[in-house]
C-alpha cells in the first residue's frame, strides 16, 4: 500500500509494576484521522509520547514513510515530519507568542519574519493570533491554536493531538474541525487522541481502541454507534447515572452581588455574581477554564472572604466566616486541583481524611486528635468509593489522578452536607468511575443537599444538573433549567453572550 | 564635620571599584535564577573564588591567572550544588545555604598560609584617548581590566536574554520546566550549565575583592556581598541593565558611608556601617509592594525541582 504514512508493529513499554503498552500494532494511512480510544491509564499518552520521541520503547518497531522510524529525541521526531499539541499546553506564559513558536521550530527564522509568518499561517487556516501578545494573557482556545501553529509552521506528514477539545468551547471545537478537514485535504495525517465519542464519530475516519495497553479492537467510527465504541473501550456495558425526579425545597445557598479579586495573577476576578440553589438542586456552572471557576469555588469554600451577606445559608450570613466555619454548618466543597489543594500529597489518606472530616465527624477533641475513628472513616471512604489502593497509610500522592478523586469527593459526601460545592468532579477519572461519583452526586441531591457541580464537561452537567449557568470572564450567567437547552444556546452562555447584562 | 572633604570624581571611581565584586556575582545569579534555579550558595562560591583567586596569583605572581582559577574554583564549588539539586533533587534553598557554610570553612582551611601575604598588583588599563578626556577620563576609562569586563557582561547578558536563541530557551527553561522538557529541551543540562556559569562570575568576583579591592585575604573576607547580590537580583526584577544600577547604587552608599565617616559625621558608626543594607532592604520592600512574582518578572519555575516523569 502506497498510501501508508505511519505502521506500527508490536510496540512494547513497561514500566515498573505495568505494561503501559503490550504489542500494540496500527496504521495510519495519508490524509486520514485516525482516532485513538481508550479509558485513562488505557496508554494512549506512553504511546504517542514514543511516535513523538520523548519515550522509547522497549520492543518493536515503527516506520514512517516506508523508512525505519526510531526518534531518539522530539528533534528527531520534528525533523520526520511529526508535530505534536499536548493535552496540557506546552507554552509559557512569561513570553509572547512568536517567542513560544521559535522554541518548538528547529531553525527559527528571524521574530519579525517569523511574526509575518505567523499571521499568514493563521489567516490561512482561519485561526486568528497576534504574535506579539503574552500567552498568559490568552484563553485556552487561543493556547491552543499557538501549539497547532507552531506545528503547522514545519510543514508537518502527521500532527498528532492529544484530547485537543477538553477545554475548548463547543463553538471553538466548530473551528478546530474546520481546520482540521482543510489539513486532511491537503494530505496532512492526524492522529486524534480522545474519549469523546461523538467527536470521534464527527471527524474521525478510523479508530483503534486501547485497553489496558492492548489494542482490543479498530473500528469504523462513521458506522460504529458512540454505545458500541465505548463498551469497547470500558470492556463492560455503562451504566447511566440515574436521576430522582423530585420536588426542590427551600432556597438553601443564595449568592448576592458577589465580587473577589482573584489570588493569582493571571486568574479571574469574579464580578457581582448572583446565584440561587434550592434544597436538592443541581446547579451546573459551566464554563471555559479560566473564567473564574477556581475563584468561585474559593468564594463558596471560604477560602476567599466576602461581605456576610453575599453569601447566605439557609438565611444566614455566612460570606465572613473562613473554611473551618464553614464546613462546621455544612457547607463543603472538592476544589478542582487534587493534589496540593483538594489533598496534601504527602500525607496519608487517613491525614487527609482528618483535615477536612474533623469538625463533623468529631475525629478530635479537646484538641487531641481520634486516631482510631479517623481511621475508621478514611476506611469508610475507600470502600464506599471503590478507592483503590493498599490501604489508608498510604499517601496521597501514590494513587492514581482518578482513584484520588473517588477518595476526595467520597470524602466530603459521606460528611452529609447541607451544601457541597466541586469543581471538575470526574476530571481524569475513567468512565465507570465517573459514572458513580455522578450517581452519589445525584444520591445526594435527592437526599436533599443543594449542590454547586462546576465542569468543563458539558455533557457531565447536562446529565446531573437541574439548572445550568456559565461562567465568562468572571461573570455567571442567569440561571436557566437544563430541560430544553441546546448547544448553541449553551455555546452563547459559556461565549458571554448575556453576561453584559 | 567637613564635608568638602569628600571629592566627588574619587567618589565615582572608588564606587566602580567597590561595587564590581556584587555586579560579578549579581549578574551570574541572575542566570542562574533566569534558568530557574535558586541557588543561595552565592557567599560561599565568592568566598570560595576569593581565596583560590589570591593564592594563585600569590603563587604564579600574575593576577590575570589568578581571577581565572577563581572562576574555575567558583564553578567547581558549584557544581556540588548542581549535582545535589539537579541529579539527586534536593531542595534548593537548604543546598545553597549548606554551600555558602561550606565555603565559608573551605576558604578559612585554603587561606591559612596566606593570611597577611600582599597579592601582587592588578595593573590599570587605560583606555588610549578615552582616557585623556578631562573629568570623564580618569573617572570612568582608568581601571582594571574586571570593572570593563563586568559592564561588558551586563551588555553581553542582557542581549543574550532578549535577543539570542540560547536566551529564549534559557528562559523557557525558567518558566516552565516541564513545557521545556516536552519541546526536547534538555533541562537539567541547561540549568547545570547556568549553575556553573554563576560559579565562574561569584569566583571572580569574590577574587576582585581579595586582589584588588581590599587586596589581602582575610577570613570571611567577603562579609555578606553574596547576599547583597543575591538581594540585588530581586531588586532588578531579573533584569540585566537593572542588576548594574542596583549594584552601583549599593556600591555607591557603601562608599559614602565611608566618606562621611572619615569627614567626621556626628553619628555613630554603626549606623553608617548598616546604611547599604538598611537601604538595600527598603528598596526591595517598595519594589516588592507593586506586585505578586509575575509583575516582578520572577521566573514562575524559580526553586522548582524539576524531575522529568515522561
Amino acid at each position: 500500500m502506497s498510501d501508508l504514512l505511519l505502521d506500527i508493529k508490536g510496540l512494547t513499554k513497561a514500566y515498573p509494576g505495568v505494561v503501559a503498552n503490550d504489542d500494540v500494532s496500527f496504521s495510519i494511512q495519508k490524509g486520514e484521522v485516525h482516532a485513538l480510544l481508550g479509558e485513562n491509564g488505557a496508554g494512549k499518552s506512553t504511546l504517542v509520547k514514543m511516535i513523538y520521541g520523548l519515550v522509547r520503547p522497549d520492543k518493536g518497531d515503527m516506520q514512517l514513510k516506508a523508512a525505519t522510524f526510531a526518534p531518539q529525541e522530539p528533534r528527531a521526531a520534528r525533523a520526520s515530519g511529526v508535530a505534536m499539541v499536548f493535552q496540557h499546553f506546552s507554552l509559557f506564559d512569561a513570553l509572547n507568542v512568536a517567542e513560544n513558536i521559535a522554541l518548538g521550530m528547529e531553525n527559527p527564522p528571524k521574530q519579525r519574519e517569523l511574526a509575518k509568518r505567523i499571521t499568514e499561517v493563521s489567516q490561512a487556516y482561519g485561526l486568528p493570533l497576534d504574535p506579539t501578545r503574552m500567552v498568559g494573557d490568552l484563553s485556552a482556545g487561543e493556547r491552543q491554536r499557538v501549539e497547532i501553529i507552531r506545528c503547522l509552521l514545519q510543514d508537518p506528514s502527521l500532527l498528532i493531538m492529544d484530547e485537543p477539545t477538553s477545554v475548548l468551547t463547543p463553538q471553538e471545537v466548530e473551528v478546530l474541525f474546520k481546520t482540521l478537514r482543510k489539513l486532511r485535504e491537503e494530505g496532512t495525517s492526524i492522529l486524534y487522541i480522545s474519549h469523546k465519542l461523538e467527536e470521534i464519530r464527527a471527524i474521525c475516519d478510523a479508530a483503534t481502541i486501547l485497553r489496558r495497553g492492548k489494542v482490543v479492537a479498530t473500528s469504523d467510527p462513521k458506522t460504529a454507534s458512540a454505545r458500541e465504541l465505548a463498551e469497547l473501550m470500558v470492556g463492560s456495558t455503562l451504566h447511566q447515572p440515574e436521576r430522582a425526579t423530585q420536588e426542590l425545597g427551600d432556597v438553601m445557598l443564595e449568592v448576592n452581588d458577589l465580587s473577589t479579586a482573584s489570588a493569582s495573577p493571571f486568574g479571574t476576578s469574579l464580578k457581582s455574581i448572583n446565584l440561587k440553589v434550592r434544597k436538592g438542586e443541581v446547579l451546573g456552572v459551566g464554563g471555559v477554564a479560566g473564567n473564574g471557576q477556581d475563584e468561585l469555588l474559593a468564594a463558596l469554600s471560604g477560602e476567599s472572604l466576602s461581605s456576610a451577606n453575599s453569601v447566605i445559608i439557609d438565611g444566614n450570613p455566612i460570606g465572613n466566616l473562613g473554611p473551618n466555619d464553614r464546613r462546621h454548618i455544612g457547607v463543603l466543597s472538592a476544589p478542582e486541583e487534587r493534589l496540593g489543594h483538594a489533598a496534601a500529597p504527602d500525607m496519608s489518606l487517613t491525614e487527609n481524611a482528618l483535615l477536612t472530616g474533623s469538625k463533623r465527624e468529631n475525629l478530635a477533641e479537646n484538641g487531641f486528635i481520634n486516631w482510631g475513628k479517623t481511621r475508621e472513616f478514611a476506611e469508610k471512604i475507600i470502600s464506599d468509593f471503590d478507592v483503590r489502593t493498599p490501604g489508608p497509610s498510604h499517601v496521597a500522592r501514590s494513587l492514581s489522578g482518578g482513584n484520588l478523586q473517588k477518595f476526595v469527593i467520597g470524602r466530603e459526601i459521606l460528611q452529609r452536607p447541607e451544601v457541597l460545592v466541586v469543581n471538575q468532579p470526574t476530571w481524569g477519572v475513567d468512565a465507570a468511575a465517573a459514572a458513580d461519583i455522578r450517581q452519589a452526586l445525584l444520591d445526594l441531591a435527592a437526599a436533599g443537599t443543594a449542590l454547586v457541580v462546576i465542569s468543563q464537561d458539558l455533557d457531565e452537567l447536562m446529565e446531573i444538573s437541574t439548572n445550568f449557568a456559565a461562567l465568562h470572564h468572571g461573570h455567571l450567567s442567569e440561571t436557566r433549567p437544563c430541560k430544553g437547552l441546546t448547544v448553541d444556546e449553551i455555546g452563547l452562555m459559556l461565549g458571554g453572550a448575556d453576561a453584559a447584562a | 564635620m567637613d564635608l568638602s572633604a569628600i571629592n566627588p570624581l574619587v567618589l565615582i571611581t572608588t564606587l566602580m571599584i567597590a561595587a564590581t565584586p556584587i555586579l560579578l556575582a549579581a549578574l551570574g545569579e541572575l542566570v542562574v535564577e533566569k534558568s530557574g534555579v535558586l541557588n543561595l550558595g552565592v557567599e560561599g562560591m565568592m568566598i570560595t573564588g576569593a581565596i583560590c583567586g589570591f593564592a594563585i596569583a600569590v603563587e604564579t605572581g600574575n593576577p590575570a591567572i589568578g581571577m581565572l582559577a577563581a572562576m574555575v574554583g567558583g564553578a567547581m564549588l558549584s557544581l556540588i550544588f548542581a549535582f545535589l539539586t539537579q541529579i539527586l533533587l534536593a531542595n534548593q534553598v537548604a543546598t545553597g545555604l549548606a554551600l555558602t557554610l561550606f565555603g565559608l570553612g573551605l576558604s578559612s582551611l585554603l587561606g591559612q598560609g596566606y593570611v597577611g601575604v600582599k597579592p601582587p598588583s592588578t595593573p590599570k588599563i587605560e583606555i588610549p584617548l578615552l582616557a585623556d578626556l578631562p573629568i570623564v577620563g580618569p573617572v570612568l576609562f582608568q581601571h582594571d581590566m574586571v570593572v570593563y569586563f563586568s559592564i561588558f557582561m551586563v551588555v553581553v547578558i542582557w542581549a543574550t536574554l532578549k535577543y539570542s536563541r540560547l536566551g529564549l530557551v534559557l528562559r523557557a527553561v525558567g518558566e516552565s520546566h516541564d513545557a521545556a522538557h516536552a519541546l526536547g529541551y534538555k533541562v537539567v543540562r541547561i540549568r547545570i550549565m547556568a549553575i556553573m556559569f554563576g560559579g565562574a562570575m561569584a569566583g571572580l568576583g569574590g577574587a576582585y575583592l581579595s586582589l584588588v579591592r581590599v587586596p589581602q585575604w582575610v577570613d570571611g573576607m567577603t562579609a555578606g556581598a553574596g547576599w547583597i547580590a543575591l538581594a540585588i537580583v530581586v531588586f532588578a526584577s531579573w533584569r540585566a541593565g537593572r542588576v548594574l544600577l542596583g549594584a552601583y547604587l549599593f556600591g555607591g552608599v557603601t562608599i559614602l558611608q565611608l566618606n562621611l565617616q572619615a569627614a567626621g559625621v556626628n553619628l555613630p558608626v554603626e549606623y553608617l556601617s548598616m546604611s547599604p543594607y538598611l537601604i538595600t532592604i527598603l528598596v526591595l520592600v517598595i519594589m516588592s509592594a507593586k506586585g505578586g512574582r509575575a509583575a516582578l518578572g520572577a521566573p514562575a519555575a524559580l526553586g522548582r525541582v524539576f524531575h522529568a516523569s515522561s
